[in-house]
């Protein structure tokens, strides 16, 4: 018998886990309900409750255990189920907030902390079924402490849906009113996407896509504060090894998350699905997107140079983690929350990120305008723009974009909101105030854009 | 969980603290209490600064990893020392390809 690992490999190891918040930010079981379907509205309830408990009956128990053989924090167990528009398409709009009164409870009952899937895909039109879950979107998630949503309104294949941009617009101003003693807390639980993945582990944006199998544990790895230290420790390394040393780093976080994954996965008797290379940063000090470009050479997040950096780091990130598991999938890149990374919100602080350098960055990394508070009386229109660039900009780089905005009630610029939790808080960040209100309520669709003659 | 015990019943420790009499006897002491075969040791220390790496083999003992981390890094705690439990796998998975 014989050590197998030199002492610096473990050392590096528990490093990583206990001064650099090395983590797996999520297990999250997705759950089919197309086989829930019934025109009785109570056995339909019944059919979806019963079947997300006994599912996930023993996720969180798996995940608990896991993490205490394993040695590494597992944060969040999650359960994403089929879009309900899809599931339940015979609804109308009192039905659907009784479905996700349905979802709040199951998810209570199996103890994970976020259930995704009150969604629609509109991106070429809308079903009666759509409609009515878009509709029931505001009082859904105002009244439910666990349901996500997501709305996915373009497509690289399919256009941009304009109308359902302008309908969205609408529906995230009433979340935020409805819950205006919160900060406008439920808009934080509704993503608008491009191009959305349909195995996603990540929250608000979860869902469980019509192609998917039956059931599946899909895995998302975290570690901005390992990513950030390595930049730290080498201020001398060119680029070329800047982003080897990245690569080599994303690798170790994601084979974490393949055995994790695979472990849960053969524990619980479903599938593995995918492991999701993110880099998700958490309200933490270290635990930051920000500090990694800032490490980088950059004095402040949002400067001139930040995109790049961006781009260098999603990239160096994918090239590490896919070798390090057989499948990859969901969101997979660098994220840039606003309001969950302290770098960020530092840099929006001192004035050095603006929206529309935000905006510039989801140009290149993963996902999009995300945890960004906005003042209160901004209006339906400007929202729908705001959603239409981001969505024109996943559509036409063939990627996932989104948008996740919260318009503060009773706030405006400069002031701050508090989310409390994972979902943290930040200042409040200006629209621009010139309107977009004739453009974005044209109507139709955006055509699918052409894929060659690309420049 | 008979997914976990079906995989490699080895663990490793790792202690790192300032040095003071008695860890290894500490731990070791610990661990043949509950049956736990240590495997293989080392440790090193850097300016009064204590590491050990310790690998231990729980298939003889009825002990789950997650109690004896438990046990190991409370106790060590009162000591002053930072004690990690973790599964071999971790370690398999994170540096060999």
């Amino acid at each position: 018998m014989t050590i197998t690992f030199a002492s610096e490999e473990i050392i590096q190891t528990i490093e990583m886990v206990k001064n650099e918040n090395l983590d797996i930010r999520t297990i999250t079981m997705g759950i089919s309900l197309l086989d829930c379907s019934d025109d009785n509205l109570l056995k339909l309830e019944q059919k979806i409750y019963n079947k997300i408990t006994r599912s996930a009956e023993h996720l969180v128990e798996v995940g608990e255990q896991l993490e205490k053989s394993f040695g590494i924090p597992i944060i969040n167990k999650r359960v994403s189920v089929t879009p309900v528009a899809l599931a339940a398409a015979h609804l109308d709009s009192e039905g659907m907030v009784r479905l996700a009164k349905v979802l709040d409870s199951a998810a209570r009952s199996v103890g994970v902390n976020f259930i995704g899937g009150f969604s629609a895909l509109v991106q070429k039109g809308f079903t009666k079924g759509d409609l009515a879950l878009i509709e029931a979107i505001p009082q859904a998630l105002a009244e439910t402490d666990y349901v996500c949503s997501s709305v996915n309104i373009g497509s690289t294949k399919a256009g941009i849906n304009m109308d359902a941009v302008l309908k969205m617009g609408e529906i995230i101003l009433s979340c935020a009113n409805l819950t205006a003693a919160k900060d406008g807390l439920a808009a934080a639980k509704l993503v608008v996407f491009c191009n959305a993945p349909e195995d996603n582990p990540f929250m608000a944006g979860a869902f469980h896509g019509p192609g998917e199998p039956e059931c599946s544990l899909n895995v998302g790895v975290s570690g901005p504060g390992v990513v950030a230290s390595v930049v730290r420790q080498n201020p001398g390394a060119d680029f070329g090894e800047l982003a080897s040393l990245i690569k080599r780093t994303a690798f170790k976080i994601t084979r974490m998350g393949e055995l994790m994954g695979r472990t849960a996965s053969a524990a619980l008797n479903i599938p593995f699905g995918i492991v999701d290379l993110s880099l998700a940063p958490t309200p933490v000090v270290g635990d930051s997107v920000a500090e990694i470009l800032e490490h980088m050479g950059l004095e402040r997040c949002g400067t001139h140079g930040t995109t790049a950096a961006l781009a260098l780091l999603n990239d160096a990130v994918k090239k590490g983690g896919a070798m390090a598991s057989s499948h990859v999938g969901g969101l997979s890149g660098a994220f840039i929350p606003v309001s969950e990374d302290a770098g960020m919100i530092r840099a929006l602080e001192a004035g050095a990120l603006t929206l529309d350098k935000l905006e510039a960055m989801t140009c290149v990394c993963s996902v999009g305008l995300d945890m960004i508070a906005i003042p209160g009386d901004v209006s339906a229109y400007t929202i729908a723009g705001i959603i239409a660039d981001e969505a024109a900009i996943g559509m036409i780089n063939k990627k996932t974009t989104a948008v996740r905005l919260i318009p503060a009630p009773g706030k405006k610029a400069g002031d701050r909101v508090e989310f409390g939790g994972l979902l943290g808080g930040a200042p409040v960040i200006g629209t621009n105030n010139f309107s977009s209100r004739a453009f974005v309520s044209r109507g139709g669709r955006i055509p699918a854009p052409i894929t060659s003659l690309s420049n | 969980m008979e997914i976990l015990k079906a995989r490699t019943s080895r663990v490793i420790i790792t202690v790192l603290g300032k040095d003071q009499l008695g860890i290894i006897a500490w731990v070791s002491g610990r661990l043949a209490e509950q049956n736990v075969n240590i495997l293989d040791i080392s440790q090193t220390i850097v300016q009064e600064f204590f590491t050990m790496i310790m690998i231990v083999d729980l298939a003889t003992s009825s002990l789950e990893v997650a109690e004896l981390a438990a046990a190991l890094s409370s106790e060590g705690r009162l000591r002053g020392l930072q004690v990690s439990v973790q599964h071999e796998d971790v370690f398999a998975y994170m540096h060999r390809i």
